[in-house]
């Protein structure tokens, strides 16, 4: 299914252009060996537009080279790494992000995991705490007696 | 003629599974008759849906272009194995796939489940019935891949070269048999409800479905990773994209049931919760796979393309999901919790455990469907990519892994932490002494990934430990360890062999990501380059002609370190003659758990090529890791008590063949 999905997007890429370039060639490359890393670092954070959920390091498509390039020459003109990323959403928007910025319109996205492990905590907590109380109170479920449980934990092999 | 006859069969399954839902459903407290009529009914679905299958094959073996979809996506060059393949290659066969594992888990229930009360049976069965009923009829009215054409063409326009690989033939089948087999489950979950049967021995009957189609799940993820990894051509073995999230879904929230079954079957907890997993798994591989079907999480736009194929897959999950979560909501408060136990107790794991899986299973949920909500509400349009997975996942899994070796020493009811941690000092110990082992082997990297590799041995070690304890070795002789070994459950097995998996993989995850090495490079006939050690020489290039493609191939020579011997790889850029798509064949060589991947790239100045070279050290881990875990899962339906059935009840008749 995924790769009926990676066809589906190469199909799409090769609509969009006809002489599908390759991801990253050498000519591409820095010279320098610390720029090059940064410039890839910043790729890998940075979404191919005619692609599916590609970054542009990964990308045959000719929009991603331009990508690529266009950080590069930002580094090489001596651009700080938020300053490249900056420059690319201002062309591009957003949508360009791999990782999405925090902000008002994505607070929900980012709280989800968080709050909801919190929730979680809590409703453990209260059940386990309510569960206690009640066979405090003695209203345990009326069933099998202790001992007989464990008889039956014996018997099932526990 | 066989075409029709196919076509004709589904119809009769559609019919028979509605017939067999509405039957059941009435009639579920009648006992025997009924039963028998339900479980006649599932066999009898499966021959016909069996037969439509069988059908549709024969259309793509022999070529038979009057069929619609063999046109679209088969080719009379194709060699055997992917006109075979072609048949579920495509949305409508997929489709039919996916009836056919409902149906076959039906039939299994059918056959395997008469140690099950007569009433359950029915129950269980009559839901399946329904849902064949209802994906029968979307293949039929929306999806049907049984239309001829008239005239028809000469030849096929083939299947998408990317799918021409073994990878087909194993990654869908296996896929959906853990997505179907979770059907089961949700199958088991309503009839639980509908006959207020909820117990431990209910946990005890579903257990073995649970079990198979979370092995099968697993299998099918992983062999999509690796088909990925190889066929795309860049390595990369899991990219967070919607597609995948879709089928990591309910394999989150099916590994959460896994183990909130156990304390439901051996204390009569977590009754409510359980129930709700089962429902929530099988609607999230609902959801999974009928949103990618339908195009929604890829892209809004060919959603538009096909309405009525997507606002009918959506109205039968709003029906199907909706109703299960209103049964829920009804018969869920008359539940009555059961055993008692302390917080610090094997129960308090496996809950800790259930709230890191469920957590992490609505992290990536709401990821997934984040940018279609946002998009549909403000028209911002943003991704939620892998970084953002990477790093919010991670966070979750980081305690769940150090948590893992503590859950099988816990003793049930109240355990004492104290003496836990006392019999885990050894493994301890044995981490810290492997992980600085095996920092100092790799000069002490000043990054987070050791401290990965240290969660991932010390998940390796405690399920070795928990071995250990169990057979007391070093306590008492040898000889009585090794007959303590003997002796031990399958199921202590399973457990220990499925974390020790979890710990494999996360030594790979963790070594692939922070140690690769990739080198993009020009080279021509005779150049060197040495990858992390090994040599690679490029030899030249030859054009070949494959059965339906032609290719340009790069023959490698690759001089490995230490006693490996030198071999020779080859990388091949096609062209698929009737498609005109172009594709790339990496070329992989395994050291042990490493590779070297070498791809062969597009003409590059005089005469050269441009290679891409990585060195991928234990990568291949990540996937043993996951053939560990189904193993263990698979060995854990040998187990006796699963092999005997589950406690048979004095109404059930008993029967001389019971399974």
């Amino acid at each position: 299914m995924r790769a009926l999905f990676r066809a589906f997007c190469m199909a799409l890429v090769l609509l969009v252009s006809a002489t599908a370039a390759p991801a990253v060639s050498p000519d591409e490359l820095l010279e320098d060996p610390v720029l090059e890393t940064r410039a890839r670092a910043i790729s890998a954070n940075l979404r191919c537009m005619v692609c599916q959920n590609q970054s542009i390091d990964d990308s045959d498509a000719e929009l991603a080279r331009d990508l690529r390039l266009l950080v590069r020459e930002r580094l090489v003109a001596g651009d700080t790494d938020t300053e490249v990323i900056d420059y690319i959403v201002a062309r591009y928007g957003e949508f360009v992000l791999l990782q999405p910025v925090m902000a008002l319109h994505t607070i929900v996205l980012w709280a989800a995991a968080p709050v909801i492990l919190v929730i979680g905590l809590v409703a453990v907590f209260i059940g386990v705490r309510r569960r206690r109380q009640d066979a405090g109170a003695g209203t345990r479920p009326r069933g099998l007696s202790r001992d007989e449980r464990k008889a039956l934990d014996k018997l099932s092999g526990q | 003629m066989i075409v029709e006859l196919g076509h004709f069969a589904l119809v009769l399954a559609c019919v028979l599974a509605l017939a067999q839902a509405a039957v059941g459903f009435v009639y579920w407290r009648d006992g025997g008759a009924t039963a028998r009529f339900v479980s006649h009914a599932a066999v009898m679905q499966f021959l016909l849906v069996g037969l439509a299958f069988a059908a549709l094959v024969h259309a793509f073996m022999v070529s038979d272009f009057s069929v619609q979809l063999a046109v679209e996506h088969s080719h009379s060059l194709q060699p055997a194995l992917y006109k075979f393949t072609s048949v579920w290659g495509n949305h409508e066969g997929s489709m039919l796939l996916f009836v056919l594992i409902l149906v076959l888990f039906g039939a299994a229930v059918a056959s395997r489940g008469r140690s099950l009360p007569h009433d359950l049976r029915t129950l269980v069965l009559s839901c399946q019935g329904l849902m064949v009923a209802a994906f029968s009829a979307f293949v039929l009215f929306t999806s049907n891949p049984f239309w001829r054409l008239d005239p028809a063409p000469r030849d096929g326009t083939e299947l998408n070269p990317v799918l021409q690989d073994i990878g087909l033939a194993i990654h869908p089948p296996m896929l959906y048999l853990g997505y179907v087999g979770f059907s089961i489950c949700f199958s088991f979950a309503i009839a639980a409800l509908i006959s207020g049967r909820i117990d431990g021995a209910w946990a005890r009957w579903v257990r073995p479905w649970t079990l198979a189609s979370w092995a099968f799940l697993t299998l099918g993820i992983a062999m999509g990773s690796y088909w990925a990894y190889y066929e795309l051509g860049w390595g990369g073995w899991w990219f967070w994209d919607p597609v995948e999230n879709a089928s990591f879904l309910p394999w989150l929230s099916g590994t959460a049931l896994l183990h909130s079954a156990i304390v439901m079957e051996k204390r009569n907890a977590l009754k409510i919760w359980t129930i709700f997993l089962a429902i929530i798994t099988f609607s999230l591989s609902l959801l999974g796979t009928f949103l990618v079907r339908s195009g929604i999480l890829t892209s809004v736009h060919s959603f538009a393309s096909d309405p009525t194929r997507g606002t009918v897959i959506l109205a039968m999950l709003a029906v199907l999901i909706g109703s299960a979560f209103a049964l829920f909501a009804l018969r869920a408060s008359a539940l009555r919790s059961g055993g008692l136990f302390a917080p610090v107790s094997r129960e308090g794991a496996l809950i800790l455990n259930n709230l890191f899986l469920s957590t992490a299973t609505a992290g990536v949920l709401v990821g997934t469907l984040y940018p279609l909500v946002l998009e549909s509400l403000t028209g911002a349009r943003i991704t939620v990519g892998a970084p953002f997975f990477d790093l919010t996942f991670g966070a979750l899994m980081v305690p769940l892994l150090l948590l893992i070796p503590f859950g099988p020493f816990l003793a049930w009811k109240r355990a004492d932490l104290v003496c836990v941690v006392q019999r885990l000092t050894g493994a301890l110990i044995a981490t810290a002494i492997i992980s600085i082992l095996v920092f100092a082997f790799m000069g002490f990297p000043m990054t987070l990934a050791p401290l990965g590799l240290a969660i991932g041995i010390w998940v390796m070690v405690g399920a070795v430990a928990e071995v250990a304890d169990r057979a007391n070795l070093g306590r008492v002789a040898p000889g009585e360890s090794w007959r303590r070994v003997r002796g031990m459950p399958r199921t202590v097995w399973s457990t220990a062999m499925a974390h020790f998996g979890v710990g494999v993989m996360v030594v790979g995850v963790v070594c692939a990501t922070a140690f690769e090495t990739e080198i993009v490079t020009s080279m021509q006939a005779g150049d060197q380059f040495e990858v992390a050690g090994y040599t690679v020489t490029y030899s030249g290039e030859r054009a070949i002609e494959g059965p339906n493609y032609a290719a340009d191939q790069g023959e490698f020579v690759v001089d490995a370190p230490w006693f490996w011997p030198t071999r020779t790889v080859t990388s091949e850029r096609r062209v698929y003659v009737v498609s005109q798509t172009p594709t790339t064949e990496a070329g992989i060589l395994t050291y042990g758990f490493t590779q070297v991947y070498v791809q062969f790239g597009e003409r590059f100045a005089e005469g050269g090529r441009v290679v891409r070279l990585w060195h991928k050290p234990n990568v291949v881990l990540i996937w043993l890791g996951a053939l560990i875990m189904a193993v263990g899962a698979f060995v854990s339906l040998t187990d006796r008590r699963i092999r005997i059935g589950a406690p048979r009840t004095a109404r059930g008749e008993q029967r001389g063949a019971s399974a």
